[in-house]
């Protein structure tokens, strides 16, 4: 497909335009309909007027990552059939308490707009948007044909919105609800599925605490025969989720509940030969309070397993070491810090596959505690483990010679974030920045497409991203930097970035405004606690009208410093939806 | 570096401002006040910023802490009960030159106290001085976790109150491990060790000048518990002992009971010089006897 439209698009001779020309709409949109990448569309919607409108017409899935960015009434006026949206709503540093409550991204007048214009609506997934019962109400109402929802790190609802979809959808195929700020009530949402309603193929409340009704939780895993996904919360026990596999030898994705249970020997058996007989489980989570004792039932499970999700669970790293024995084929894995350096040795040692790793501190605001993983970790995954591309890691010390090893093995990283837990810590060997650490993965890794960065840095490690960092399209920094030519040498050197969010530098605004031209091609730019003042937030807003400006100013701060700057390109012009903390200029 | 164990040399606090050598310190009240300034304690989340380009030439950036959460500044030990004030207007630099390394604090008189970290940043608790207590202070929103995961670590792990020494979270068993005469406490995982062998070995690493000595070998006692001879013999074998209190707020010699029973009782350890421990011997044999 993209080769055809290239051909088409390369094509000046005149007769070759003729036939172009004459090509009907309606196989152009058919063959457009098969291109799913959200930029091959924008690239093909730019070609010309023809190609603009059977783009339009044929598309159905619409990815919005700044929800402020375009208005529902400009979304439903130029694409009449999407039936899948996918909507990003508050700035990301938001999950960090650094945005004010009440702060915007409400889906509701996004609903009120697809009731009308997308009756036919099936899909919507959301993350950072502030949903409320009465949206979710609506939804379920007014939507017929609607299948899955997904809700990821939202706000403002309770389980009475879930108990709505729950009674009201009758063709769900997925409810998904992850990380959210939810009023957790009641765990009767669950018993509001219809005995009728069979369609459920993914089903995940483990971030859910209250207790539901086990037995209408086996019946509806007994009567939806595509499940594919459960992942269940805390309060099921061993036994019952013993219960629920017998009945749901089909699963894919698997979150236990709580792991923790007194179980006698027979209990145990079961427990065992329900997972032998779930032979497609390829992915595994929950694992809630997991006591050692219970982890040998997964072992024959685990030789399929593709993605291992211990964030929750804090296993040693004696017991860790001999579950990931038996995890050969594991390609993502998700730990807490708890199984510290020798731990990350087992995974090196036995997950050649291994290409995601992410490493969450089991108590990151407790300084006593000195364990918890360091670069030695890091770097034995990195010899055992050269598919490596994808690494989060919270860790209290760091090396620059030990991330220069790391990358070096593991050349092919596309997303680094390197979190040293304390903030401006410097190589805890050498007491130098760690400048050439991160100098060393945008030297070496040219595919790299997110990083954040940590530890004691100057102005070097700006120069450095800036000079070779030319694919990455998301950079994270915090107290780091020397002056605004940090700053400046990041706006000016990455061709692709789009998101650039800072906090605690001393950047400026000769660092802000050299930016002016650079922001229409972002998506966003976050700064806050910087060196940046009003004055300058509105000559930016005033020179760049396709920007939206917004400042948040936090009671009793100076008036002419601007505390928190959120800027973005739109097309919908200033939000009229902003609470009064929330200037836009 | 001196290898006493403790090397307050690199933990000391020194005066000077960014980017300079620090100087020795000369007119400090307490020459030994070793103290560890962590980034964590300096900013709350109601923490006002000031930017002074105009106070800085090198275009440092200064931000200063309200008075409220300058209360929770730690303050170095030989300030006094003085300290109040003059850390009202306590300023941070962060991100200093080559030198200095870490986070430096300038206090109400203008001079700047580097803390030095080359090796993890650790907490100083010190009981004694206690206007100001610096634990809990920390920056808004760092480490970058969402709220979800917070709550969710939080709430599995019990309330952690200065006299409750054990926390209990996601399956760990976190005691407190306080040495007479070292400025700071150390925290360790119960659950991550095995045996006596395995705890005082960790424990030697930490806190090096100390031997827990014959203590750990021999972990499963008599009938009678240990004999009176053998316990003296430990004490005599080593300056230092190490001490647990347990449940029922005794204070107990570590290694006379199984292992088991050690973790399910300890509440805290104390590393404690070993004329000191002398007392603990006849208790720690009447309980073993009341035990059996």
């Amino acid at each position: 497909m993209e080769s055809e439209s290239k051909r088409k698009k390369e094509s000046p001779n005149t007769a070759e335009l003729a036939v172009t020309a004459s090509f009907p709409d309606e196989v152009l949109e058919i063959v457009l309909s098969l291109l799913t990448s959200h930029r091959d569309r924008s690239s093909v919607s730019l070609v010309c007027k023809d190609w603009y409108r059977a783009e339009r017409w044929s598309r159905t899935q619409v990815f919005i990552g700044n929800c402020y960015s375009v208005s529902p009434e400009i979304l439903t006026r130029r694409f009449p059939n999407i039936r899948s949206v996918t909507l990003k709503g508050k700035p990301r540093f938001s999950d960090f308490n650094l945005v004010p409550p009440n702060w915007g991204a409400d889906i509701h007048a996004w609903l009120v707009a697809f009731a009308v214009k997308y009756p036919f609506l099936e899909e919507l997934r959301l993350k950072r948007m502030a949903v409320s019962d009465e949206s979710l109400e609506f939804l379920a109402s007014n939507f017929p044909n609607f299948k899955l929802l997904s809700l990821l790190s939202c706000d403002g609802f309770s389980t009475d919105g879930l108990a709505a979809i729950a009674t009201h959808c009758k063709n769900l195929t997925e409810l998904d609800i992850q990380e959210n700020g939810i009023e957790d009530s009641s765990g009767s949402w669950l018993s509001c599925f219809p005995e009728s309603f069979t369609s459920l193929e993914v089903l995940n409340f483990a971030n859910l605490t209250s207790e539901v009704n086990t037995d209408a939780l086996e019946r509806l895993v007994s009567r939806c025969k595509s499940l594919k996904v459960l992942k269940v919360n805390k309060s099921i026990s061993l036994e019952q989720l013993q219960r629920l596999l017998v009945r749901a030898p089909q699963l894919e994705e698997l979150g236990t509940g709580s792991f923790l249970q007194d179980l006698t020997a027979r209990p145990y058996a079961d427990l065992e030969s329900a997972f032998n007989n779930c032979k497609n489980i390829h992915t595994l989570s929950g694992l809630w309070e997991a006591v050692p004792l219970y982890l040998p039932a997964l072992y024959n499970s685990c030789a399929n397993l593709t993605f291992l999700n211990l964030s929750y669970t804090a296993l040693q790293s004696g017991e860790f070491a001999k579950l990931v024995v038996h995890c050969p084929r594991l390609r993502r894995l998700w730990v807490l810090d708890t199984v510290e350096d020798k731990g990350l040795e087992a995974v090196g040692s036995n997950c050649p596959l291994l290409e995601e790793l992410r490493v969450f501190p089991a108590d990151p605001f407790d300084e006593e505690i000195i364990h918890g993983v360091t670069e030695e970790g890091f770097v034995a995954v990195s010899f055992g483990c050269r598919r490596l591309h994808y690494v989060l890691y919270f860790c209290r010390q760091m090396t620059n010679a030990a991330v220069a090893t790391i990358v070096q093995n593991c050349p092919n990283f596309t997303h680094f974030r390197l979190c040293i837990m304390t903030p401006g810590l410097p190589d805890y060997l050498t007491n130098e920045p760690m400048d050439e650490a991160f100098g060393a993965v945008v030297k070496t890794c040219s595919k790299l497409q997110r990083l954040s960065v940590s530890g004691l840095l100057t102005d070097l490690t700006f120069e450095y991203i800036g000079k070779y960092a030319k694919n990455l399209e998301t950079l994270s920094v915090a107290f780091a930097g020397r002056s605004d030519r940090g700053m400046q040498c990041v706006l000016e050197g990455c061709p692709k970035l789009r998101k650039l969010e800072i906090r605690d530098c001393p950047f400026g605004n000769e660092a802000l405004l050299s930016g002016l031209e650079k922001y229409e091609s972002m998506r966003s730019l976050w700064m806050s606690a910087c060196n940046v003042t009003m004055n300058a937030c509105r000559r930016l807003a005033k020179q760049m009208p396709r920007l939206n400006v917004e400042v948040m100013k936090e009671d009793g701060s100076d008036d002419s410093q601007a505390d928190k700057v959120y800027i973005y390109r739109t097309v919908a012009g200033p939000r009229r939806d902003a609470p009064p903390s929330v200037l836009t200029l | 570096m001196e290898k006493s164990g403790l090397n307050l040399k690199a933990t000391e606090l020194r005066l000077g401002l960014p980017g300079s050598e620090s100087p020795e310190r000369g007119s400090d009240k307490n020459g030994n006040a070793a103290v560890i300034l962590s980034l964590k304690s300096f900013v709350g989340s109601g923490a006002k910023r000031v930017f002074c380009d105009a106070t800085d030439a090198d275009a440092k950036w200064v931000f200063s802490v309200s008075e409220a959460a300058a209360g929770r500044l730690f303050s170095p030990r030989g300030g006094g009960s003085s300290n109040n004030n003059n850390n009202n207007h306590g300023k941070v630099h962060v991100g200093s030159d080559s030198g200095l390394g870490g986070p430096v604090l300038e206090d109400g008189n203008g001079a700047c106290v580097a803390a030095q970290s080359p090796k993890p940043v650790m907490m100083v608790q010190d009981k004694k001085s206690h206007e100001i207590a610096p634990s809990k202070a920390q920056v808004v929103g760092w480490p970058p976790i969402r709220s979800y995961r917070k709550n969710t670590m939080s709430s599995q792990s019990s309330k952690n109150d200065d006299d409750s020494e054990a926390k209990l979270g996601l399956g760990c068993l976190y005691v407190k491990v306080s040495m007479d005469g070292a400025p700071y406490l150390r925290k360790v995982d119960l659950k991550t060790y095995s045996s006596y062998i395995d705890l005082s070995s960790a424990l030697e690493k930490m806190f090096s000048c100390f031997t827990i000595g014959q203590c750990s070998s021999h972990n499963v006692p008599s009938r009678d518990g240990l004999s009176e001879s053998r316990l003296m013999d430990l004490l005599h074998g080593s300056e230092y002992v190490l001490t647990y209190e347990d449940k029922d707020g005794d204070w107990m010699l570590v290694g006379d009971v199984p292992w088991e029973m050690f973790t399910d009782s300890c509440r805290r350890l104390r590393i404690m010089k070993s004329s000191d421990a002398i007392g603990l011997a006849p208790r720690a044999m009447e309980k073993c006897k009341n035990r059996n």
